[in-house]
């Protein structure tokens, strides 16, 4: 069509999933993928390994951010929420409103000086906490924002195995560029306008996924992921509107569809995390052994504030909370769960 | 050209452009036929856009045919044309003749182009301006000079007072923010001022305000209704404005009327829009703007940016406006509607409330003999995205790093036509303006009272419903006077510390140390809707209570400062 379809497309991050959109990427486009070091770009480069995965031959990684900005309209920044404001800050001077991003990582940002001293601090509000879409908003001229949501993992991803995603986005032009860029054979992109919505949907679904690991840790079989699921639905939903989410965007791929696949898959760290605990590991030990960052610990913090600001009762998430931060035994949580009355099964529709 | 010195209040401007004839309304008045033609021929276009069948063009044609025979039927106004009649009852026949006729598709819609640019034509010859520089100045003359006699005869209290200048229109109106920057940025781009609405008076008004920053006259749409009257026919065509009709809905009208506006923007010509759409009914300010106009200004910017001529790169500025008055003589009936429409009492009718112009002429008496002053304030200027713009007309980001602005309707390495997008940008240009219209709101001793009456009202009946409310009889209506006063400094200080933080902005009399609480709600209590025949809001005789005799009116006067939350800090 036009020259710039040769431009390259960017990818930040070289984390596991970083690496895999950066792969599915590749098979439409040539790629180029940001690293801080040096030693991952040589890896990336040069060994064409990197993260368990084998790199395709149409990516190149560099270090340069002004590079980055430079030579990709497009840009895919899959980096731990935890990193994602100061990498936001990092590129912004070398962004322009004609870039898009389409970030494709499931946490929420919360200013640094209160994440350090969350539970001293008196109260969160949804000012406080932020959506990556809304991080790039605040941090850079960009406009056209989207996010990346689905049931995605990884290993599956590089593996070559079927799969589907979310695009979503305000802007029409960024849900079609994101499709034109990650659809191929073996992975179908959906399009959706509920941008806050489905980025929550992928936020949330690692507290569940931290449960299920837990029940299969005890060894509670599918009865009890079945009851989890559903009734983590509810809670998933209500969570979700609170923060500002439609209920249509927690029932598709993105919500559904990811909850499924996390709550059921141990190749997903969240859920690894909930099936440690049940083992009585100790929650400072599981996170320093694990090699990537599991979202849902700093999920669960942040979303138990936000409960007690909106004065929502979140039972699965409450318990959760107190499993990892209260040195309460799964086993227990799980009790107590049982014990609350619910009348109604689905009241959320 | 030179500019002298202004006076220390800060308000009287020289011209920014002396030269009549280089005024881009003066270029469009002077080119008047080949502009409405312009707009018809690309109204056509953007037509055909979404309507390539012959069977949508049809549609669109029968749906407008229809909706304007059932005008003409059940709503005419001396206004409109005599053969306003003939005009679609020809064009129905033709319509139904060609469905008739056995044709191939290209011949069909050949006819139809004829048909629709007919149509555009015609809307776009009624909804142009009729400007004349001559009558300008004359109009300009004629408002300043009998507002100013009408405003000596108020202040002075008595009929003689109306030869007499000891009161200038500056005193009564005041005018506040970045007169400074808006009048450089006028030399540079096209200025599009988009104010809130509560009365009648706004246009009046805002034509003084421009007048008074010695900037060129705007364009803006006004209301065909008023043009029912010969002699505001007269002024409005003199100062600049072009017709809207509230009675067309139709998509062809519609997109006549968007052209018109984007294609005027594109000539330069600085344009007046309330994105609210109608005045206020309760008294809130606008939160949900009308979109459609205020889309215009992004794709004129976009048209800007690809043009070869001389409009290339010139930018457009969107500034904010807020009026607060003390006193909206309309306040009744527009508290009136607004409760009927949320009470779902009935369908409301727009009618025409300013039929003669003896009322008009009432009403602007009444206005400015009895209404205390006005507060304009003036917002910071931003691009058509609401970026902040500084002093030389460049964009600025959150950390003040200059941005290109065409860089938004780029992609791929061109600018590209995406009114999808656009419509997205008119939404976050919606939301900056609706922002800022909280943000620059001037609170006046009255908004203040107005508010915390009802509030602690409110508080004081919190069993009952908002309808009951309104509805307690007038020996309910009773605030104990230390109470309100305790609320009234609490308020007071909190409004001063959002000030601070450029949340809302303070009228002058509220900051000043020398007058104490009582002399501040004495004054506060007696500018709420001062003249209307019952009292919002007064002391009663033994100063020990504050009372309303109007529940509606008080509700009105009090939504001016709703979305603050500022009722967190009530207590009773």
């Amino acid at each position: 069509m036009n020259v710039n379809q040769h431009k390259p497309v960017g990818v930040i991050g070289s984390g596991s999933f970083g690496l895999a959109v950066a792969n599915l990427l590749a098979e439409n486009s040539e790629v180029l993928v940001y690293a801080r070091k040096e030693q991952v770009a040589h890896a990336i480069n040069v060994d064409r390994f990197y993260n368990n995965q084998q790199i395709s031959e149409r990516i190149s990684c560099i270090t340069d951010y002004g590079e980055l900005a430079d030579r990709c309209d497009v840009i895919f920044p899959v980096v731990p929420s935890i990193s994602f404001r100061q990498m936001m800050k990092d590129l912004s001077p070398h962004l322009r409103p004609y870039h898009m991003l389409i970030h494709g990582t499931k946490g929420l940002d919360l200013p640094s000086h209160i994440l350090e001293d969350l539970e001293a601090v008196y109260e969160v509000s949804r000012e406080n906490v932020k959506t990556m879409s809304e991080v790039i908003s605040e941090e850079s001229v960009v406009v056209r924002t989207g996010c990346l949501a689905g049931p995605n993992l990884a290993r599956e991803l590089a593996e070559k195995h079927p799969a589907a995603t979310v695009v979503a986005s305000h802007f029409d032009e960024v849900i079609k560029e994101g499709q034109r860029l990650l659809r191929s054979e073996r992975f179908q992109v959906f399009g959706s306008k509920e941008l806050i919505g489905i980025e929550l949907a992928g936020v949330l679904k690692n507290i569940l996924a931290i449960a299920s690991g837990a029940i299969s840790g005890l060894g509670f079989g599918e009865n009890a992921r079945g009851l989890l699921i559903s009734r983590g639905l509810v809670e998933f939903i209500y969570l979700g509107k609170m923060l500002g989410g439609n209920t249509e965007a927690f029932l598709g791929v993105a919500g559904i569809g990811d909850l499924v696949t996390t709550c059921t898959s141990k190749l997903s760290r969240n859920y690894t995390v909930g099936y440690r605990l049940s083992q009585g590991e100790k929650l400072k030990d599981i996170v320093t052994s694990m090699e990537e960052v599991a979202e849902g610990v700093k999920t669960v913090r942040i979303m138990k504030k936000l409960c007690e600001h909106f004065g929502v009762r979140a039972p699965i998430t409450e318990s959760i909370y107190q499993v990892l931060y209260e040195e309460e035994t799964v086993d227990h949580a799980l009790r107590r769960l049982m014990k609350i009355p619910f009348h109604n099964d689905i009241d959320f529709l | 050209m030179k500019e002298k010195a202004k006076s220390p209040d800060n308000s009287n401007y020289q011209p920014i452009e002396g030269d009549l004839s280089r005024w881009p309304v003066v270029k469009m008045a002077r080119n008047r036929k080949a502009f409405v033609k312009a707009v018809a021929d690309e109204s056509l276009e953007r037509l055909l856009e979404n309507r390539r069948s012959s069977a949508a063009l049809i549609e669109e044609l029968e749906t407008t045919v229809f909706k304007e025979r059932l005008r003409i039927k059940q709503n005419p106004w001396d206004v409109d044309p005599e053969d306003d009649r003939k005009f679609w009852n020809s064009l129905r026949s033709e319509l139904g003749a060609l469905s008739h006729k056995q044709s191939s598709e290209e011949e069909k819609m050949g006819q139809l182009r004829v048909m629709v640019h007919k149509v555009v034509s015609r809307y776009a010859e009624e909804i142009a301006g009729n400007f004349k520089p001559s009558h300008y100045r004359l109009a300009r003359t004629v408002v300043t000079f009998g507002l100013t006699r009408l405003l000596n005869a108020a202040k002075l209290h008595k009929f003689t007072g109306i030869f007499k200048n000891d009161y200038t229109l500056d005193e009564k109106i005041k005018i506040k923010g970045a007169g400074d920057k808006i009048r450089a940025l006028a030399k540079k781009g096209t200025i599009i001022l988009v104010p809130t609405h509560f009365s009648n008076l706004d246009s009046v008004l805002l034509g003084y305000v421009i007048h008074r920053l010695g900037l060129p006259p705007f364009i803006y749409g006004a209301g065909l209704n008023l043009f029912n009257i010969k002699i505001f026919a007269y002024f409005m065509d003199s100062l600049g404005a072009y017709k809207v009709d509230r009675r067309k809905k139709n998509q062809i009208y519609l997109e006549a009327l968007k052209t018109y506006s984007s294609k005027a923007i594109r000539e330069g010509a600085h344009s007046l829009f309330f994105p609210g759409g109608t005045r206020s009914r309760s008294g809130k300010m606008e939160k949900k703007l009308k979109l459609g106009l205020l889309s215009t200004a992004i794709e004129a910017q976009r048209y800007n940016f690809t043009s070869t001529d001389e409009n290339k790169d010139r930018k457009i500025y969107v500034v904010p406006l807020v009026i607060n008055y003390n006193f909206v003589l309309e306040a009744p009936e527009l508290i009136d509607q607004y409760l009927k429409l949320k009470g779902q009492e009935r369908y409301y009718v727009e009618n025409d409330e300013y039929s003669d112009s003896y009322k008009i002429l009432k009403f602007l008496i009444k206005f400015f003999t009895r209404g205390s002053s006005i507060a304009v304030s003036l917002g910071e200027p931003m691009d058509v995205v609401g970026n902040l713009v500084n002093e030389k007309g460049e964009s600025l980001d959150s950390r003040n790093k200059v941005v290109d602005v065409r860089d938004y309707f780029v992609k791929n390495g061109e600018i590209n036509i995406d009114h999808q997008r656009e419509h997205q940008y008119t939404r976050m240009l919606g939301d900056k303006i609706s922002k800022a219209y909280y943000d620059i709101n001037c609170v006046q001793g009255s908004n203040l009272s107005a508010f915390i009456a009802y509030q602690m009202l409110k508080k004081k009946h919190s069993r009952i419903d908002f309808f009951n409310l309104l509805r307690l009889p007038e020996e309910e209506l009773i605030i104990d006077y230390e109470a309100f006063k305790q609320n009234f400094a609490k308020l007071l200080e909190t409004i001063k510390a959002m000030q601070k933080q450029g949340k809302i902005e303070v009228a002058d009399h509220l900051l000043r140390e020398d007058l104490d609480l009582d002399k501040m709600i004495a004054s506060g209590i007696r500018n709420v809707g001062m003249y209307h025949s019952k009292q919002a809001l007064y002391i009663a005789k033994d100063q020990q209570r504050i009372q309303s005799e109007d529940m509606n009116l008080l509700f009105y006067y009090h939504n001016r400062l709703d979305g603050y939350h500022l009722d967190e800090h009530i207590t009773i």
